[in-house]
């Protein structure tokens, strides 16, 4: 008998959706002590699965056919209150956001004490709760239990979530894209202490993620999803190495490759040299003295022309402060900018104007950088229309860069939200080409965006930096994505540059100890993707 | 706007609501063709009850058609609605645009500013501004747009504070477009629609404040309007009720429906808010 039996599970979708059926047969099984990783990009029906699992599906969503079955007892027909005596007790599960998972009012060692007290397990709660704690290896589980969410970092939240879950050794954990909102460093300690409770308690774990370094980390078996249909499943050597399914081969080509070797360029002009750059938070108020977190500490680099510099680190590292610095969105308070010869730090608004056209960003996130009411044409010819281009001409600029981003001319009078993510991107490629920048800041430009959109716009970005002869200061938390592009990386950690050198040079002999542990926490590190065939 | 009117029309009352209000300002419209003359004129015997000597809705105590007083008075309490809106509006935008978008300093001073006029009861400030200046409509619509002018610049500064670290803003900035024209052309068409429905409602609170005003008898003197029908017939009220009852439930119907439309534009203008109420 398996641990998980999933037959042929048809969602229905309400009517006027893209498609009839959020998953659409759909048939998996589960062993005890295994790990299945359900993969996907957004939109396949990968969190669907998990929710009709756990019996979570909202009214829209209604389950049409199939069967779901936990240790041979049917789900489906199961009475709502019969069901919520499984959950947490027989199955549970992580979500992906641990900073809103939890109940912000509430000591963590109560949340965790409810769920066993919830299912009749509360007699000797306080200690099973530090028991727990301490077996996601918190440190400190007694001053754990204490605090309240806001005093834990997102990686300890995660852990208590994952206590939480295991509260009651269920036999299934579904784990709905456990680490996407960590750092790698975390992720890797996360999916370390899924596994090894995985195999000290023989959980079935279902895991859902997008990321095949994930998957080649930590699975045994995997599910591919398309279009709410799995496309392929099977051991996860078989799957990685040798993909039959051509989507499957789609998007593992679409992996970001890693250090690819490449010729430095030749020597060029410097265009941008940052010394000792300078930011500090500080916050505080009348009462309590101010508080303040450096976010830059003493920045020094150099970018050459034509060259892509590549800023890695962790959230809270300081490197989209950088990018916003040098763009004077936010303002340091030491320093020189020096761009061309001119020290930009010090300039007013009016003195910065003549640079906006030579100095560009890109954005992270295409849903918020696009203004919701503009037309797409407008958006990109309102840059060159301010600094005095005759609005036609700035127009018909907007309409070749379209072409060039691989958008349709009738874009030009269309709204934003008519677009998908990665169309919404390279609309903004092309707001800060019509600038004909020298200097291109791209901010996180790929990281809210499915992987195989996300090789589609890198490989459009490194296409216009060779038209263009653009030089690039490019901003990442992915080290696969930043080893890909850059010819130079600067690691940053705690507002500082820890080490800068040649990609290739950073990848294969990293000095800084912060370096090396990045480079270790790079997931499926120890997988190379096979060449597309 | 298709789209706009299908979601709008969702909402049966705001439909109902709708309805209303274009018959009084309809009514508004004709009143010198319905009622020809003045409505202070002695139309028939006093105190005439409903429905007698062709008086639909009855006299007052002078002999003066409280009907031709009600379509009168909607012309005075509409147009005081919506001017003194469009004034309260345009000093709460103006002033919440520029706290919200400069922040810092300037936006505690014009914050402090905001609230010295919370601190006082909105319509005792009223009421003292109209007896200072002497009540003439102008000073009645200047006191109403003086009171209700806060919350507006309290929501506009909300909407601008979260709008201006959107990346789009950002993106403006990056571009080197005026501060006027990123305020104008990126922030403030993105923060209307709680503009446009805080408005509808202000319309309505100014109407009953202007109700209040004239029945306090600190309405111009020279027009007719509807608390001042109500305020007149409030000491014969036991033995003529129609002499307030009807220009109450003028006032009534004309704030209820404003309301309505008020909720309507609400869902129409935030879908994804109104789902939940069906």
């Amino acid at each position: 008998m398996s641990l998980l039996r999933v037959e042929n599970l048809t969602v229905a979708l309400p009517p006027g959706a893209d498609r009839a059926h959020a998953v659409e047969g759909i048939s998996l099984t589960l062993e005890a002590g295994e790990i299945l990783c359900v993969v996907g990009e957004s939109g396949s029906g990968k969190s669907i699965t998990a929710n009709a699992v756990m019996g979570l599906l909202p009214k829209g969503l209604p389950v049409k056919s199939g069967a779901l079955e936990l240790l041979g007892q049917d789900l489906r027909g199961l009475a709502s209150e019969e069901l919520r005596k499984l959950r947490g007790d027989r199955m549970a599960m992580i979500f992906q956001e641990p900073m809103t998972a939890l109940n912000p009012l509430m000591r963590v060692g109560d949340q965790i004490a409810e769920a066993l007290q919830v299912h009749g397990a509360g007699g000797n709660a306080a200690a099973r709760v530090q028991e727990l704690l301490a077996a996601v290896n918190l440190p400190d589980p007694a001053a754990i239990a204490k605090s309240h969410p806001f005093r834990l970092s997102g990686g300890q939240r995660q852990r208590v979530m994952i206590a939480m879950a295991l509260a009651l050794e269920p036999a299934l954990l579904i784990a709905d894209e456990p680490t996407t909102a960590l750092d790698v460093t975390t992720q890797m300690q996360i999916l370390r202490l899924i596994r090894e409770i995985q195999s000290r308690r023989g959980t079935g774990v279902l895991f859902i993620t997008h990321d095949f370094g994930v998957v080649a980390e930590i699975a045994d078996r995997v599910a591919v999803m398309q279009h709410g249909r799995i496309v392929e499943q099977g051991n996860a050597a078989q799957v990685l190495n040798a993909p039959e399914h051509p989507y499957t081969k789609a998007l593992i080509a679409a992996v970001p490759k890693g250090a690819a070797e490449r010729d430095l360029p030749p020597p060029a002009p410097e265009l941008l040299r940052v010394l000792g750059l300078r930011k500090t938070y500080s916050r505080g108020g009348w009462f309590s003295g101010r508080v303040s977190v450096p976010a830059i500490q003493d920045a020094d680099f150099s970018l050459a022309r034509g060259e892509t510099l590549g800023v890695v680190g962790e959230s809270g590292s300081g490197k989209s402060t950088l990018a916003r610095c040098i763009v004077k969105l936010v303002v340091p308070e030491a320093g020189e900018i020096r761009f061309d010869g001119t020290d930009l730090r010090p300039l007013s608004r009016a003195g910065w104007k003549p640079y906006r056209s030579r100095v560009q960003m890109i954005f992270q996130d295409p849903y918020a950088s696009l203004n919701p009411r503009r037309l797409v044409g407008e958006a990109i010819a309102e840059g060159p229309i301010t600094h005095g281009l005759p609005r036609a001409e700035a127009l018909d600029r907007a309409r070749e860069l379209l072409a060039l981003v691989q958008l349709d001319p009738s874009a030009m009078a269309r709204y934003p939200h008519e677009f998908s993510g990665g169309q919404r991107q390279r609309i903004g490629i092309a707001r800060a080409l019509a600038m004909r920048p020298e200097l291109l800041i791209a901010d996180e430009p790929v990281s809210a965006l499915d992987v195989s959109v996300q090789a589609q716009v890198l490989a459009l970005l490194a296409d216009i930096r060779k038209k263009f002869g653009l030089t690039m200061l490019f901003i990442t938390h992915d080290l696969r994505v930043a080893a890909q592009i850059c010819d130079r990386v600067a690691v940053m950690s705690r507002g500082a540059i820890v080490e800068m050198g040649p990609t290739s040079e950073v990848f294969a002999n990293p000095r800084h100890a912060y370096t090396q542990a990045l480079l270790a926490s790079i997931p499926g590190r120890g997988w190379t993707a096979p060449a597309a065939a | 706007m298709a789209d706009f009117w299908r979601r709008y029309r969702r909402n049966k009352g705001a439909v109902v609501g709708l309805v209303v209000l274009i018959l009084v300002v309809i009514m508004a419209a004709t009143a010198p063709w319905l009622f020809p003359g003045s409505p202070w004129d002695m139309a028939s015997a006093p105190f005439m009850p409903p429905g007698e000597m062709g008086m639909w809705l009855g006299t007052d105590s002078l002999g003066r058609d409280v009907a031709a007083g009600i379509a009168h008075g909607a012309r005075i309490s509409l147009l005081v609605g919506a001017v003194s809106t469009v004034a309260a509006l345009s000093v709460g935008v103006t002033l919440g645009a520029i706290a919200g978008y400069l922040g810092g300093f300037v936006d505690d001073v014009v914050m402090r500013f905001t609230e010295f006029f919370q601190t006082i009861p909105s319509f005792v400030l009223a009421i003292l501004l109209v007896a200072i200046f002497t009540p003439t409509i102008g000073s009645v619509v200047a006191a109403i747009a003086i009171v209700s002018w806060p919350p507006v610049a309290r929501v506009v500064r909300a909407e601008f504070l979260s709008l201006r670290s959107r990346e789009f803003v950002q993106a403006a900035e990056v571009l080197g477009k005026s501060r006027i024209a990123i305020v104008l052309g990126d922030i403030l068409p993105n923060a209307l629609s709680p503009i446009i429905v805080l408005a509808s409602l202000m319309v309505a609170s100014a109407i009953l404040l202007e109700s209040a005003l004239s029945f306090l008898g600190l309405g111009d003197p020279n027009l007719m309007t509807w608390g001042f029908l109500i305020g007149s017939g409030r000491s014969v009220i036991r033995l003529a009720w129609w002499m307030s009852v009807f220009p109450g439930l003028a006032i009534f119907v004309t704030v209820l429906s404003l309301n309505l439309v008020g909720e309507g534009l609400s869902d129409a203008l935030n879908p994804r808010l109104a789902r939940g109420r069906a």
